[in-house]
């Protein structure tokens, strides 16, 4: 089970030569969509691996990831509606503002532990969330369209699509390495110790509070960088990107991937997004033997009432998540050849 | 003046009203140790019921009663179905479990009622408005909420402090284990704490339905404000949720109403329209972040109720 | 230099009207296994508490190798080389068994800010790490997950951990409570062994591990020491026997 060649690491080996195919396919087979669906994805999964950091390495809980989702993209969308579209001063902003924003975050509320840092965490995401709602001149509730995306150095062209699609997986697998190089140093050896258990770590000389707050900072600060590229993917930042079920969109995708796993979030993210895209088209599909065609695709407008359950029901039984299972599956298969 | 003074009950209604999610939301906190996100549905559960209610009675006060008992009832039955099977587990599985809850109550909700909000007009004898003071007239109707919201507040006093289901609720907040030793149906003790709370968030969304439109999400922007107000108020403490709801509903009113004057004497107008509105918004969080530094247990931490 | 490792003087701690420690002064020599008894309650628990440094002295003085540590915080006395066993297992559950210890030795090995170079793979650590569990009798599980530990082995892990920094003096909190016959057994081996190199205070209900094990023995009752000397002299004194003896005969302990 410990060797290379197991059921997870094979996924995980699939995926990210699908995920580098994908263009391909999506040239050949003039499928368009596909491409726009897994930039989506690809950016989303960056977000949550981000939040895997801290909430599955770090073990804390933070409810307000998608802050830095909004803080990234409307570091973009302002810059952008004052003129400034380069894309050397838009993301070194964006990197800065989203860093400022989690060490203030984090130096208030890991102060705190447990409930506590869920609610406070929540309650100052959605504060940046009415803060850019208040601002009338970058468009308020209605959000603000972004006309050019960030501009860098030819050939780097990010409104060409496939351009822009290479650029977002590159950053994701660099995170996600990023993220595996950090878990298995001494700071993030200091940050589980501080998950597993941080009474002893302080009895045993480690200062937790500061090794926390460095973890929490950088992982706001890859979030503000996937916000960045999911400005620059849909043209258009609007507070609804930092909009609390945002959040817990992105706990979910980690969840249901597997926490502290380095290809979870991403399995979560593609799980999560493509039930969104397609539980309608199941309803209505599933749906049509039993209630007739005309109530199925009625029922399929209200499919996030298969979704709330269905969560529910992911949270009281395959807690492992995703990757959890595919981890048993492999102990199944590996017991097998054993015998 | 008039306008200040008024501005001030202003705050002090909407800050009763916070206490009553506040309240149910520390309660089950304090003694279940659950984490619901999804007590802002039953708030719009709450006013969805008067609003619906109110019709087929014709009667404000029966549609309210009804209301009332239904979102009671929808609280028994969550936590029968659904939370019972969280309590062992981390915080994390309540907080996504919560908001599965969520996602199915907003849709169930659209399903039902329809994607637009609903409203609901209040009887003539609450509409009007009463003389409190010497040329000070106040709504009937925030005064009635005032009144109501300051009953349930002493019931509330008297059933933690004094009777034996608030000290099985006051032991069971600090010594889980003692509860279970005497004897206590702690099954049936946890489901009617969590329908009280429930029936706490009803009352508190079906007395705003007259004031705001009832609509889907209602619920999550105000279980936001009642988070502050439980951070700043100690989880589990009804007295520390009162306190902390009076002064989050207060400073928002007040901020809300004056902020934008008192930035105008500080910048030029045009940067002070621009900037009042997100500011005053950020009032209460600036408060929070406040307590946070001074008090990171929040004023009065539990076991000091 | 002084022969005293570890001086408190007049310690006393109050928790509202009770007194857990009442005027006590201690002394240990280096290198001697110095063991402190006493029934139920009589503040031992709390004498550690205070010398690691987990709770503040109400008043008195604590010297580690003739330094003043008492106003050091418990991490700083742990890395001046004062380690503490804990009562109650407290440990890195998730964690495999050679990365708790690898833990403690980076606690002692400078700030943890390295983000880069993979800390399991660091002989730094490790070395040391492997060395602490080898001296605590448990390389053998070094790659086992800390949860899947017997009891006793937890034991012998919080004792490598504590051994990891490389420590002048142990504080040893009841290593035997809830130990097997043959599990005790190994553990007084054990600190038989670790005596010759290291100064030791051990906190013990067991009194055969104690009276075989103990240089000096001081007798605490309602955080009073009553008596302090060799076991022999321990063994004769009149008044332990009376307060503490004689109720450890009817307990069943064999001494």
């Amino acid at each position: 089970m410990t060797g290379v060649l197991n059921v997870r690491n094979l996924t995980a080996a699939i995926l990210v030569i699908g995920l580098v195919l994908l263009p391909v396919y999506s040239h050949l087979a003039g499928d368009r969509f596909v491409l726009t669906l897994f930039t989506r994805i690809v950016i989303m999964a960056m977000a949550a691996t981000s939040l895997n950091l801290i909430l599955g390495y770090g073990g804390m809980m933070s409810f307000g990831h998608a802050a830095y989702l909004g803080i990234g993209g409307y570091a973009v969308g302002m810059l952008a509606h004052e003129g400034i579209y380069s894309g050397f001063v838009q993301w070194p902003v964006a990197i800065a503002a989203s860093a400022l924003f989690a060490l203030v975050i984090g130096a208030l509320s890991l102060r705190t532990r447990g409930v506590y840092f869920i609610m406070i965490t929540l309650a100052f995401a959605q504060m940046a969330y009415y803060l850019v709602s208040g601002l009338a001149r970058y468009g308020g509730d209605d959000g603000l369209t972004i006309y050019k995306r960030s501009q860098f150095i030819e050939p780097l062209n990010l409104s060409n699509k496939i351009q822009f699609y290479y650029l977002c997986l590159a950053l994701l697998f660099a995170t996600i390495f990023l993220i595996w190089r950090l878990i298995n140093s001494r700071f993030g050896m200091a940050v589980q110790g501080a998950r597993s258990n941080e009474t002893r770590m302080r009895a045993i000389g480690f200062p937790t509070y500061r090794y926390r707050l460095a973890c929490f900072v950088i992982a706001g600060t890859l979030g503000g960088l996937s916000g960045v590229l999911l400005a620059n993917h849909g043209d258009f930042v609007s507070p609804a990107m930092m909009y609390w079920t945002r959040s817990g969109d992105l706990i979910i995708m980690v969840v249901l991937g597997g926490m502290a796993t380095a290809f979870g979030p991403l399995i979560g993210a593609i799980a999560l997004l493509l039930l969104e895209e397609f539980l309608p088209l199941i309803i209505k599909v599933a749906g049509t033997p039993f209630f007739g065609s005309s109530a199925a695709a009625r029922g399929s407008e209200y499919w996030m009432i298969v979704m709330g359950p269905l969560l529910l029901l992911v949270v009281l039984f395959a807690r492992g998540g995703i990757d959890g299972m595919l981890a048993k599956l492999g102990a199944k298969v590996s017991a097998k050849e054993r015998s | 003046m008039t306008l200040f003074f008024e501005q001030c009950l202003n705050g002090l209604q909407f800050g009763l009203l916070l206490f009553l999610l506040a309240a149910g939301l520390t309660l089950v906190f304090g003694i279940m140790d659950l984490v619901n996100l999804a007590h802002g549905s039953l708030y719009m559960l709450g006013a969805y019921f008067a609003a619906t209610f109110s019709v087929w009675t014709g009667n404000f006060v029966f549609g309210a009663v009804l209301a009332l008992a239904a979102t009671l009832v929808v609280g028994m039955a969550v936590e029968v179905i659904v939370m019972r099977r969280l309590y062992s587990r981390d915080h994390l599985d309540h907080v996504l479990g919560t908001f599965g809850l969520i996602l199915f109550f907003d849709e169930s909700v659209r399903l039902i009622w329809g994607p637009a909000g609903l409203s609901l007009p209040l009887p003539p004898w609450l509409s009007g408005s009463v003389q409190i003071l010497s040329g000070f007239q106040y709504s009937a109707y925030r005064l009635a909420i005032i009144v109501v919201t300051l009953g349930v507040a002493a019931f509330l006093y008297i059933l933690v402090m004094r009777t034996r289901i608030g000290m099985l609720v006051r032991a069971g907040a600090s010594n889980r284990e003692m509860v279970g030793a005497l004897g206590v149906n702690i099954k049936l003790l946890y489901t009617l704490v969590f329908g009280l709370g429930a029936a706490l968030a009803g009352l508190a969304g079906l007395m705003q339905a007259p004031i705001l439109t009832v609509q889907i999400g209602m619920g999550e922007n105000i279980l936001i404000l009642a988070f502050v107000v439980t951070v700043i108020g100690g989880i589990g403490s009804i007295r520390g949720a009162l306190v902390a709801a009076l002064l989050v509903g207060v400073l928002d009113t007040l901020g809300r109403a004056f902020f934008p004057d008192i930035l105008r004497t500080m910048l030029s107008p045009t940067a002070a329209s621009a900037l009042a509105p997100a500011l005053s918004s950020m009032l209460i969080y600036l408060l929070m972040a406040i307590v946070l530094v001074i008090k990171p247990e929040g004023l009065f931490s539990a076991g000091n109720k | 230099m002084s022969d005293l490792m570890l001086q408190a003087e007049n310690l006393s701690k109050r928790f509202g009207g009770i007194v857990a420690t009442d005027d006590l002064t201690l002394n240990v020599a280096r290198g001697e296994l110095h063991a402190v008894i006493g029934p139920n309650g009589a503040g031992k628990t709390t004498l550690i508490a205070q010398l690691s440094g987990q709770l503040r002295s109400d008043s008195g003085r604590i010297r580690f190798a003739g330094e003043d540590i008492t106003a050091l915080p418990p991490h700083q006395r742990s890395l001046s080389g004062l380690a503490r066993s804990f009562q109650i297992t407290s440990l890195f559950l998730d964690l495999s068994v050679l990365d708790n210890v690898a833990l403690a030795v980076q606690a002692h090995a400078g700030h943890s800010f390295h983000f880069w170079r993979n800390a399991r793979k660091d002989e730094t650590l490790r070395a040391p790490a492997r060395a602490a569990l080898e001296r605590a009798g448990l390389s053998d599980r070094a790659d086992g997950p800390a949860a899947a530990l017997s009891h006793g082995e937890h034991r012998q892990l919080e004792l490598a951990m504590a051994l990891a920094g490389n420590p002048r003096m142990l504080l040893l909190d009841e290593p035997m409570a809830g130990l097997g016959p043959e599990e005790s057994g190994r553990m007084v081996a054990m600190l038989r062994a670790l005596k010759q190199e290291l100064t030791i205070l051990l906190v013990e209900h067991d009194m055969e591990a104690v009276f075989a094990l103990a240089d000096r023995i001081t007798v605490l009752v309602y955080g009073r020491v009553i008596a302090s000397g060799t076991p022999e002299e321990i063994r004769a004194n009149a008044l332990v026997r009376e307060a503490y003896l004689g109720e450890a005969d009817k307990e069943g302990d064999h001494v």
